[in-house]
């Protein structure tokens, strides 16, 4: 990218939706999902561990899959449906897995939690009675440095009981 | 109590599980710069010359600074002021910061990086412990310490060393080696400042806002009371965002320059080489034990790689000898400590600071020894575990102690003692120790380590405390002590922390100090507000437990005004009578004793943990969930940094800094861990408590290593712990060489002659103060 500051960027505009929300945007073609939603749309909540896939802290939901927003081109998402941590309480009422997260202090400093709980939902809407391995195996993409996974595991499990 | 000791959600777990904490990239205010910095790609060069002209002519580029705009020298110990935010002499690491720009985006400010043309002087790097101690081949990385490019010599010794040896019924040595590894947090460094109406306000993920606050005012030339630092939301600490950072000088500097906002963030592969992590750590250690295992004499060495500057490194390499004393009772104790400079990223502190490595060590070697004469070494252990309400040969003052409670919990809950005995299965058994906040602070003052303001009024309660909340808590362990004095309930009392501004002095979140030291200031300023209130609510005739706290806080300010009220705390000065005590010395301890459960595979070398059993002694649980969250968090870094995590280098180029490379248990990687909280009530504590956030740690790698030798007959000296050792020890083994992988020696170090000290007296009243 040397000496091209003056280049002149392709830009597009595009209409996400975003938690329920359509929003055109205009942005450049190569901007990530993660820095459209962060610096465009003010979406903070989505946090970044290493912008190149391999942490899992970005994660969002896209179609109710969990996926890597720092890998994602909003370009390839129209019509999809996105779903960021701001998304996951019903208005003011949290979800069953952000209660119990915030029961069980599963977060600690807080910041892969929006990734991990986005994960968890997804594998609780397919799998509503998981083992501990079956989730285990599900958030292996998520890492956390704080909690040992520990809390992490018992307050999904809290969830699932709770939701069923 | 009514609410210490439940298990309560944190104050701030709302804003943590709904995304809107705010942390330090969170933040973007309206007109903001970025800034990228431009970073030294050779481990040791002279800087030439660096021109900048080509990058300022570039669209968007707003300004551009060197070292020559930051001249001035920083560090987070005053006796190694060796730091510039920009590097214009000399590079010593990759990835060091030699220049900055702040432009209207990130990538035109990357761009701008690109086009800045700087002339380096390639020089000879130093990358081991062995060149480092040898005769440099170009020049020294720094011009002080020395000889060579040794930074540091501690060398102690306590009671009569050569004659506990002599009298050693039995005598060993052995040679370990700790690699060095990262904190790893997930949040990359983050910090944003603005000048306005002549002063700066930073916010930044620092673990210790007053620390930056003193290097920020030093290089900027401000005074303090013209900077302003803020901790914003934190994104993991670890012991890594403990020293004031360059990138945190930087946007200050180019926020006074522009006028406007400038934030920088740093790239996952800049906080591999920001650093400040786990010194790679070489030790010999000898010990002589008695015929029923009693310890007469021990004698440790270490050496500490440390990168290419001071960093925490002074205190570190005293760590690495320190805490020895407090778990086992020794008699007398030589240690000699020497940390080295190689042209790598600085080492610092990183959970445990300075202990994990000589912990390893210990736990390893003792095992050994009680190998030696036939006694097993959990017993051998036992029966040198030091009593409660002790000194150490070193001084050391021992409080609480509730090492044997925790012995017993995990032995009992793991079936240590029962195990069966099958080939490829094994378990391990280790303990330790750590600070309950360090007693002295990193620069020499007479302040309080922590104060707290209270402010009662509207029926509300605010609390005002410069400490850090880095997600273990600490904002929720103070509402919760406030909570308990008042009557309330956590969640009813508004924090305010860790701005310098707005809060008195903390000293941060580092040295597992938050719980005990700002926990004793907000209790006793708790207490002094109660009493108000008890006092204006009993002037009318009423009992305080009887009326709402909205009543209480209307009479309190009727009959006193503005209710303030204030708590500090300064730890007791019980450092033993000699140079260098200043290190070491806690108010209180807290003791872990783990078993690890773990199948080897001695075909693969493939390390299986099957379950971690963790008893801690916390002194008192005032949040028993937040207590089990870092003893399990403790475990899992402990059991990463033995299996896989470590820091290692090729030609000066860091071998693998992204996350994907560089190792880290994942979800699948963890075994269950069973915790056992341990209450032992200290006298120190608030409430009782101790600390619990490094001290848990400690006894995994040891404990994982013992387990390997109960699995396969192998001793892996030095961690991590990975496949290709544990096949080639047992090659060896098979061979019919030494079962073994570790470190064939220790190098020959000119440790200056140690200062000798007298143990304390027998009759030494343990909470007697020292005379220094």
């Amino acid at each position: 990218m040397k000496n091209e500051a003056a280049r002149d960027i392709e830009r597009i505009v595009l209409t996400l939706d975003v938690n329920g929300e359509r929003r055109a945007i205009l942005v450049p073609v190569h901007k990530t999902l993660l820095e459209v939603l962060r610096e465009d749309m003010q979406l903070t909540g989505t946090k970044h561990g290493c912008e190149l896939g391999e942490c899992g802290t970005c994660t969002v939901l896209v179609d109710g899959k969990p996926e890597l927003s720092c890998l994602l081109l909003p370009i390839q998402l129209e019509g999809r449906a996105i779903t960021t941590i701001e998304g996951m309480a019903a208005g003011a009422d949290l979800h069953p897995l952000q209660v119990a997260f915030a029961e069980l202090s599963a977060a600690q400093c807080g910041y892969c939690t929006p990734g991990i709980l986005l994960s968890a939902r997804s594998l609780l809407e397919s799998n509503p009675r998981p083992t501990r391995d079956e989730i285990r195996e599900a958030l292996a993409g998520n890492l956390c440095r704080c909690t040992g996974y520990m809390k992490i595991l018992e307050a999904i499990e809290l969830a699932a009981e709770r939701m069923r | 109590m009514k609410v210490v000791g439940k298990p309560l959600p944190k104050v701030d777990a709302a804003a943590k599980v709904t995304g809107r904490a705010v942390y330090a990239d969170d933040m973007l205010p309206a007109r903001t710069l970025h800034c990228k910095i431009l970073r030294s790609p050779h481990p040791h060069a002279r800087i030439l010359s660096i021109d900048g002209s080509a990058a300022r002519r570039i669209p968007g580029v707003v300004a551009i600074i060197t070292g020559a705009d930051l001249p001035i020298k920083f560090g987070i110990l005053p006796v190694t002021q060796d730091e510039r935010a920009l590097e214009h002499e000399k590079a010593r690491y990759v990835g060091e910061p030699i220049a900055a720009v702040a432009a209207v985006d990130e990538e035109i400010a990357a761009a701008a990086c690109d086009a800045i043309h700087v002339e380096y002087e390639v020089l000879e790097p130093v990358m081991s412990i062995d060149a480092a101690l040898a005769t440099p081949k170009d020049e020294r990385i720094h011009d002080y310490g020395g000889p060579n490019n040794i930074h540091k010599f501690v060398t102690l010794e306590f009671g009569e060393v050569d004659a506990g040896f002599a009298r050693a019924h039995h005598v060993r040595e052995d040679v370990f080696f700790y690699q060095g590894n990262t904190h790893l947090p997930m949040e990359q460094h983050s910090a944003i400042a603005t000048y306005i109406d002549g002063k700066v306000t930073l916010w930044s993920s620092t673990q210790v806002v007053h620390y930056v606050h003193r290097a920020v005012s030093k290089v900027l030339e401000l005074p303090m009371h013209r900077v302003r630092v803020i901790g914003a939301a934190h994104g993991g600490g670890f012991g890594g965002k403990t020293d004031p950072f360059a990138h945190e000088i930087i946007v200050a500097k180019l926020a006074m320059l522009t006028g406007r906002p400038v934030k920088c963030t740093l790239t996952r592969e800049e906080v591999f080489y920001t650093h400040r992590g786990r010194h790679p750590v070489l030790m010999w250690v000898r010990t002589g034990v008695d015929a029923e295992g009693r310890i007469t004499a021990m004698h440790f060495r270490t050496a500490l790689d440390g990168g290419a500057y001071g960093s925490y490194g002074v205190a570190s390499t005293f760590y690495t000898g320190v805490l020895q004393t407090v778990t086992y009772d020794i008699p007398a104790y030589r240690f000699e400590g020497c940390r080295v400079f190689t042209n790598k990223p600085p080492c610092g502190p990183k959970r445990g600071h300075g202990t994990p490595q000589p912990r390893f060590g210990l736990e390893l070697h003792l095992e050994k020894v009680a190998r030696d004469i036939g006694m097993d070494p959990v017993e051998l252990k036992r029966r040198n575990f030091v009593k409660p309400y002790t000194r150490a040969v070193n001084w050391l003052r021992v409080t609480s102690c509730g090492l044997e409670e925790c012995t017993q919990r995990v032995l009992e809950a793991s079936g240590y003692d029962k195990r069966l005995r099958r080939p490829g299965r094994g378990m391990g058994f280790a303990i330790s120790s750590y600070l309950s906040g360090a007693g002295t602070a990193i620069y020499w003052n007479d302040m309080p380590h922590s104060e707290v303001q209270i402010k009662v009024d509207r029926g509300g309660v605010t609390v005002y405390c410069g400490a850090m909340d880095i997600g273990q808590g600490s904002d929720s362990v103070l509402a919760t002590i406030v909570a308990e004095e008042l009557g309330l309930q956590p969640s009813d009392v508004r924090m305010v922390t860790a701005d310098t501004d707005t809060t008195p002095i903390d000293l941060g979140s580092y040295s597992s100090r938050v719980t005990f030291m700002a926990g004793n200031a907000a209790l006793e300023a708790a207490r002094k507000m109660r009493a108000l209130l008890v006092e204006a609510v009993e002037a009318r005739g009423k009992k305080y437990e009887d009326v709402s706290f909205e009543e209480a806080s209307v009479l309190g300010e009727a009959r006193f005004g503005t209710l303030t009220s204030a708590g500090s705390y300064t730890p007791p000065k019980i450092a033993g009578p000699y140079k260098g005590s200043g290190v070491g010395p806690s108010p209180a301890y807290s003791y872990s004793a783990c078993v690890v459960d773990l199948d080897a595979d001695s075909r693969t070398g493939l390390i299986k943990v099957n379950k971690v059993w963790i008893a801690h002694d916390v002194g008192r649980a005032i949040n028993p969930l937040l207590v089990e969250g870092q003893v399990e968090g403790s475990v899992y870094m402990g059991l990463g940094e033995a299996l896989m995590e470590e820091q290692v280098f090729r030609k000066g180029l860091h071998k693998w800094p992204s996350m994907l490379e560089y190792k880290s248990p994942t979800f699948l990687d963890m075994p269950d861990v069973e915790t056992f909280i341990v209450e032992t009530i200290d006298k120190e504590g608030p409430y009782g408590a101790k600390e619990a956030g490094q001290g848990p740690l400690l006894p995994v790698p040891p404990a994982m290593c013992a387990a390997v030798y109960d699995a396969i007959g192998v001793w892996i000296d030095e961690i991590p712990i990975t496949p290709e050792k544990v096949i080639e020890a047992l090659r060896r083994k098979d061979k019919g060489e030494e079962a073994r992988y570790g470190p064939p020696r220790f190098p020959s170090i000119p440790y200056p002659p140690a200062i000798k000290v007298e143990p304390p007296p027998k009759d030494l009243d343990i909470a007697q103060a020292s005379t220094i």
